[in-house]
């Protein structure tokens, strides 16, 4: 009778002290506060109070993190289509049959996946910088008036630009997986129908792989809520991104800055809850139609 | 805050008993007999640790730990001023990990104290040390007030550092006040495009509040239980206005400091001149190099000549944190560490500091830095321009007011125009009362 329990158990601990316990502290701290009194230089000057709902209200009414979820939206919009176009792309070429240098292809493609965003951010933040950049130094003597991709119109393609390096080759390992679990029956049965490569990449790749394009889609709308370490590795090359770029960068400002752990994790449960709604949304609104085929 | 009366009594009439055990038994050499006294008298040795990120802080310990069998320091490398607050608070939090010893910069020292992360040191060190630091030091390590924090270790007078070579090149004069500075940033930039006489870097609040500490601002202040917040004043607003005009004029650069860019600027001659602090030496050599000897050191251009004026830009002191349960010991070494003479002259020279202590500084800085032996009188000069050193008072909250720095003169730098660098002065001080105000701290 308790065998069951007794398989379920080590999940259970290890989801409760590493997953549900910290989401429930978190959960906690958003609803307290600290006051001060008086100068708030003496012992006790400080104490933890509940604060009901106020960091939530506080945060979601904050100009500043509206702009910032403003600003991740755009991110997103430019990331997400840009990189998984170009991971379909890819994936879809390598799978082409008339395709010479295939292993090659797919590890040049998927290499940028496994440099750190800190380390690409600094390689592309001295890329952007017009004063030590190998590239404004070409424009320069070619005589073309690139504009400062870190201004403030163009910083947000300079971060979107990092995360598309990164990502595209991850997404491109995906889809090409799923590619070539498609029976090659397929392929004959469509060729002797006379279909071009073009028609069977549309009629009959595109349409098997979905569940993989919707799976990256949902990481990626993931990934984008979350974006941090390029932003902040870009941060001190340039006025351009402030401290609360991101909302993840308003978390961690008024967590370690302004040392407010209750309004930052008010934050990040919004956050938090934002990205469950979203991704798991957007998983009923297709799930019919990808994962049909499972049931 | 402070001892409890009787605690205190009790602290300094076992303190008393102990040093009298001590010299009366005689156990302890002569030179370390104030060191010895607790320990000796416990009969056990006392392990402290110290975070700390000045460069080579091990090695200038090493001279305590020799002298010192039974007072161990062990250095704990940190990786900056900010981060190792950072991780202080978060161990203040958690009632346990932090070191005895805690190296912290000034502007930091009210926010430890207001969390109650250190130590009131007051009856452990000797009362006459307050003498031996420029008021405005140790001013910042009392908060004004009756307590002492910590102990002054560096300090960072702001002073104007220029190119001789570009400024005999193009006939360029050192500028004594703001007024010729412009004109000589005006002249540089129309005579080559390319050069500019500084840059405005909204990346830099210390620098920032360095130059508005010498024009006369002091941002925060106690009036009776309440604090009061100018960052508003007309003393910042007038720095403001002043760099926000130069660079809408587009003579003076407005990237931030300390990126690529910029050290590349400082090595092939684009930036001709660097508003900065006595620490620069050291900047220069490392970001620099190719420019060895082509750099000479001036005061800050003023306001008014007639009353010359510096200001503060960096500089940390040392300090005992609450948890720690040696803080007689930890406050005899940090006594050593910041006065005595060894100690001071091994900071010169390891650390690279410039230090606080008056008494030490005439032996520890007797030659010039290593990148700037082309002016012998370095330290002469670096040592009257202290003096004239303004006081500044820092509040609980410099941690916000700074990060509101970084945002609203980004935007300002950025959006090049002199209106934009008056309005980020009212918005920082906007966002730093509220802040105030929301914590529930008593504002004027």
């Amino acid at each position: 009778m308790l065998a069951p329990y007794g398989f379920l158990a080590p999940a259970a601990v290890l989801f409760a002290a590493f997953l549900a316990l910290p989401i429930g502290y978190a959960a906690y701290l958003s609803l307290r506060t600290v006051k001060v009194s008086g100068l708030g230089l003496g012992k006790g000057s400080r104490r933890e109070i509940w604060a009901g709902l106020d960091n939530y209200a506080r945060s979601l009414s904050d100009p500043e993190f509206l702009g910032s979820v403003g600003r991740v939206g755009l991110y997103g919009l430019i990331v997400v289509p840009t990189m998984l176009g170009l991971a379909l792309l890819f994936a879809l070429l390598l799978d082409s049959r008339r395709t010479r240098g295939r292993n090659f292809s797919r590890v040049a493609i998927f290499l940028p996946y496994a440099v750190p965003a800190v380390i690409s951010s600094l390689l592309w933040g001295f890329l952007y910088l017009p004063a030590v950049s190998p590239f404004y130094y070409v424009f320069q003597h070619a005589g073309w008036d690139v504009p400062t991709i870190m201004s403030s119109r163009l910083v947000v393609f300079a971060v979107a630009n990092i995360a598309v390096w990164g990502g595209t080759g991850f997404n491109m390992v995906v889809i090409y997986t799923a590619l070539k679990a498609i029976p090659t029956e397929l392929y004959e049965a469509a060729t002797i129908d006379g279909a071009s490569e073009l028609a069977i990449a549309w009629r009959i790749k595109i349409p098997i792989v979905m569940p993989a394009l919707i799976m990256t889609f949902v990481f990626s709308m993931i990934a984008t809520l979350q974006v941090f370490a390029e932003p902040v590795t870009l941060k001190p090359l340039t006025n351009t991104i402030s401290s609360t770029w991101t909302p993840l960068m308003k978390v961690y400002r008024d967590a370690f800055t302004r040392d407010d752990l209750y309004s930052a994790a008010a934050t990040s449960v919004v956050i938090a809850a934002a990205t469950f709604i979203l991704s798991f949304g957007f998983l009923r609104l297709v799930q019919n139609r990808a994962f049909s085929q499972e049931k | 805050m402070r001892l409890h009366t009787g605690t205190r009594a009790a602290t300094i009439v076992a303190a008393t008993a102990l040093l009298a055990a001590a010299c009366s038994g005689g156990t302890s050499s002569s030179t370390t007999t104030d060191a010895a006294t607790t320990a000796a008298a416990a009969n056990e040795k006392v392990e402290l640790t110290f975070w700390t990120w000045a460069p080579n802080m091990d090695k200038v310990v090493e001279g305590w730990n020799a002298a010192h069998p039974d007072i161990h320091v062990t250095v704990n490398k940190q990786d900056g001023g900010d981060p190792a607050v950072t991780k202080l608070l978060t161990a203040i939090k958690a009632g346990s990990g932090a070191p005895d010893i805690m190296q912290a910069e000034y502007q930091k020292i009210p926010t430890l104290v207001s969390a109650d992360a250190l130590a009131d040191i007051k009856g452990d060190i000797d009362p006459g040390l307050a003498k031996q630091f420029p008021d405005g030091v140790w001013n910042a390590v009392t908060l004004g007030g009756d307590s002492v924090y910590a102990v002054p270790q560096d300090s960072g007078p702001m002073e104007f550092y220029y190119r001789t070579d570009v400024f005999d090149q193009l006939g360029l004069t050192v500028p004594t006040t703001w007024a010729e500075f412009a004109d000589v940033a005006a002249k540089l930039h129309t005579a080559d495009p390319t050069k500019y006489l500084g840059t405005f870097s909204a990346a830099d609040a210390g620098w920032f509040t360095g130059l508005a500490q010498q024009a006369g601002a002091s941002w925060w202040g106690i009036d009776g239980n309440a604090w009061s917040v100018s960052i508003n004043d007309a003393a910042t607003l007038k720095v403001a206005d002043y760099w926000g005009g130069l660079v809408e004029s587009g003579v003076i650069d407005n990237k931030p400091m300390y990126t690529p860019e910029w050290n590349a600027a400082l090595n092939n001659g684009t930036q001709v001149g660097w508003l900065s602090a006595v620490w620069a030496p050291g900047v220069l050599a490392g970001n620099a190099a190719d420019t060895a000897g082509k750099w000479k050191m001036a005061p800050m251009p003023q306001w008014d000549a007639a009353k010359p004026s510096t200001g503060n830009w960096g500089g940390s002191a040392v300090a005992v944190t609450s948890q720690s349960k040696h803080a007689k010991e930890s406050a005899q070494f940090i006594t050593w560490l910041n006065t005595d003479q060894k100690a001071v002259t091994s900071l010169v020279k390891e650390a690279g500091i410039y230090p606080a202590n008056i008494p030490a500084q005439t032996e520890a800085l007797a030659s010039p830095p290593a990148f700037f032996s082309n002016q012998p009188d370095f330290y002469t000069l670096a040592g009257k321009i202290a003096q004239t050193a303004g006081s500044f008072t820092f509040g609980p909250n410099v941690n916000v007011a700074y990060s509101a720095y970084n945002d609203e003169f980004g935007k300002a730098a950025e959006a090049k125009s002199k209106a934009a660098f008056t309005a980020a002065v009212q918005s920082m001080q906007k966002i730093t009362i509220e802040d105030l105000k929301t914590s529930g701290f008593s504002v004027k």
